[in-house]
């Protein structure tokens, strides 16, 4: 593993390894609620929060305790189950405490429990073996660039809402294949950074 | 042997630590205490606290109107929260007009009990129950109007308005794959508490009146909640009334007539009715007994699409050109008008150029 710089791979999480636009990950909630920019952008925010504070746990947990037990094979399970766990913590705390927080973002903390990208982003932490600075640099950039991601998608479906699509297009049918050709755009960042 | 020990341990372990802190949150964080809701200034409900509004009012058996129980899809569940809801959470705004933000509108599903509150609904609602009811007979009025017959478990009653409606619920059949709820006007007298009439028609493709037309036979049980509405008949005054429907819309009206009936009213009253062909008058036996028993009363059906074949002797047109006719002097007159919103927008027009107050003209749109 050569050693990059956290910044890079910040960089490289948004641009050309993005989330939605390189793997794929976390379309169920990026086809859902990409209907309308400020909601989009409320998820993508807590998708940003979510992903970095679980990530970090999972590093801790993983360097901690999985590690020096020789029970790497078990992070599937341990991830989603202290993905699950903190998304339920923190959505009791923010509705209890901050209130303003809670009507921004805290509605969509429910549907981000299941979100895949998730659970990706530790797992790529782990194959790609990066350090904690860089997991968390990898984690903040992810969320970013699924932000960037969804919020441009419900930009796109904003514009077509008056538009006449055939009938088996609606809904999901062009959001995957808008996604497609904004996923071939995104194709022209790669030669900025490269992670892997 | 030690491997399988040490994965178990651990993994259960580690969830053990999750759950046990879950729990510890939910009894600390999120738990909010008891909390007080304070209704139309009048009542007073402690409600556990952290519950949604529609949930803790449903517990204190008011039912508040819902049709996709409290998921924030149908914007139904409508309440004015005066204090203490915070503010509008975005699951909300796509079912508030500017004027409901205004007037503090919430939607009761989606609001969850944090503080003390203050709230109002609609009187009525209070006398809101659900009812299991079984289906003792249905009667075909026209090809498309069938008459039901509900008929209230032993024991149980209801208690209504005569013009109110409640809702039946179309359950999951085939080629229906969501539960709906859809509003009908009862059609039975009101002192009648033991069964309710309903008359619905057949709409091509609507699912609870498909449900009602093809698949409901007698015996069966369904869900009803009610009665709602403030369409229903007015004490103040005894002056003239004006009853006007098409179609299904004779239910409302006929549940006014049988409490005129039975109370014995000396009023006037005419009842103007439309339809389009002579077969598409129904229950003429019944409205021949109302002219009768009633102190003045006259039924005055008027056909549209009635043919020289028919023979019909009785007024033609539409019911807006006729009582443009009938009407000669608007003063002290009372209007009651059930049907579609088309047929109401240009009879409350004639009633307004005739003269009729529009705060004397109630009407319920379906």
């Amino acid at each position: 593993m050569i050693e990059l710089n956290p910044l890079v791979i910040f960089f490289a999480a948004i641009f050309t390894n993005n989330m939605i636009f390189s793997y794929f990950l976390g379309m169920c909630s990026f086809i859902g609620v990409s209907n309308e920019i400020p909601t989009s952008l409320g998820l993508g925010q807590a998708v940003t929060f979510v992903l970095t504070f679980t990530t970090m746990l999972n590093y801790i947990i993983y360097h901690n305790i999985l590690v020096p037990l020789n029970l790497e094979y078990l992070r599937f399970i341990v991830f989603i189950i202290s993905i699950a766990a903190f998304v339920q913590l923190i959505e009791m705390v923010v509705e209890r405490y901050f209130p303003n927080l809670y009507y921004a973002l805290g509605i969509f903390l429910p549907l981000i429990t299941v979100n895949c990208a998730i659970l990706g982003v530790s797992l790529f932490m782990v194959i790609r073996e990066y350090t904690f600075l860089q997991s968390v640099g990898f984690a903040v950039g992810s969320g970013i660039g699924w932000t960037l991601a969804i919020v441009a998608m419900a930009g796109a479906r904003q514009r077509i809402r008056r538009t006449k699509l055939p009938k088996g297009l609606e809904g999901p049918g062009i959001t995957l294949i808008i996604t497609g050709l904004m996923a071939l755009a995104f194709i022209g960042f790669s030669g900025i950074v490269q992670i892997q | 042997m030690e491997t399988i020990l040490i994965t178990t341990v651990t993994v259960t372990a580690f969830t053990g630590i999750l759950a046990f802190l879950l729990t510890l949150a939910d009894r600390t964080i999120a738990n909010y205490g008891e909390m007080k809701i304070v209704i139309n200034d009048d009542k007073e409900y402690i409600v556990d606290g952290g519950n949604t509004l529609l949930a803790a009012l449903i517990d204190e058996k008011i039912f508040i109107p819902s049709a996709c129980g409290g998921k924030g899809t149908c914007g139904y569940c409508k309440v004015k929260i005066l204090e203490g809801g915070g503010p509008v959470l975005p699951t909300e705004l796509p079912w508030l007009t500017e004027e409901e933000l205004k007037d503090k509108v919430r939607l009761s599903c989606q609001c969850k009990i944090k503080e003390d509150m203050r709230i109002e609904i609609p009187e009525e609602l209070f006398n809101v129950r659900e009812y299991q009811v079984t289906v003792e007979s249905i009667e075909d009025m026209t090809p498309v109007i069938k008459k039901l017959r509900l008929r209230f478990k032993e024991g149980e009653e209801i208690s209504f308005k005569p013009g109110q409606y409640i809702q039946l619920k179309a359950p999951i059949y085939e080629g229906n794959d969501e539960e709906v709820y859809r509003a009908y006007s009862i059609a039975s007298p009101p002192s009648e508490k033991s069964y309710i009439d309903l008359i619905i028609g057949y709409v091509p493709g609507g699912i609870a009146t498909t449900y009602v037309h093809k698949h409901l036979k007698v015996g069966d049980t369904v869900d009803i909640n009610g009665p709602y509405g403030d369409f229903c008949y007015q004490d103040k005054y005894d002056n003239e009334m004006i009853l006007v429907a098409v179609g299904t819309g004779m239910a409302p009206i006929l549940s006014i007539l049988y409490h005129m009936k039975d109370q014995d009213i000396k009023r006037k009253a005419r009842f103007y009715f439309g339809a389009r062909t002579p077969e598409d008058l129904f229950l003429l036996d019944e409205l021949k007994e109302f002219e009768k028993a009633l102190y003045d009363f006259e039924f005055i059906p008027t056909l549209s699409r009635a043919l020289d074949e028919h023979n019909w002797t009785g007024a033609r047109g539409r019911v807006n050109v006729l009582l443009d006719e009938h009407i000669k002097n608007p003063d002290d007159k009372e209007a009651y008008l059930c049907g579609s919103p088309a047929m109401i927008d240009t009879v409350v027009e004639v009633l307004k150029e005739k003269g009729i107050l529009e705060e004397h003209i109630y009407y319920d749109k379906f």
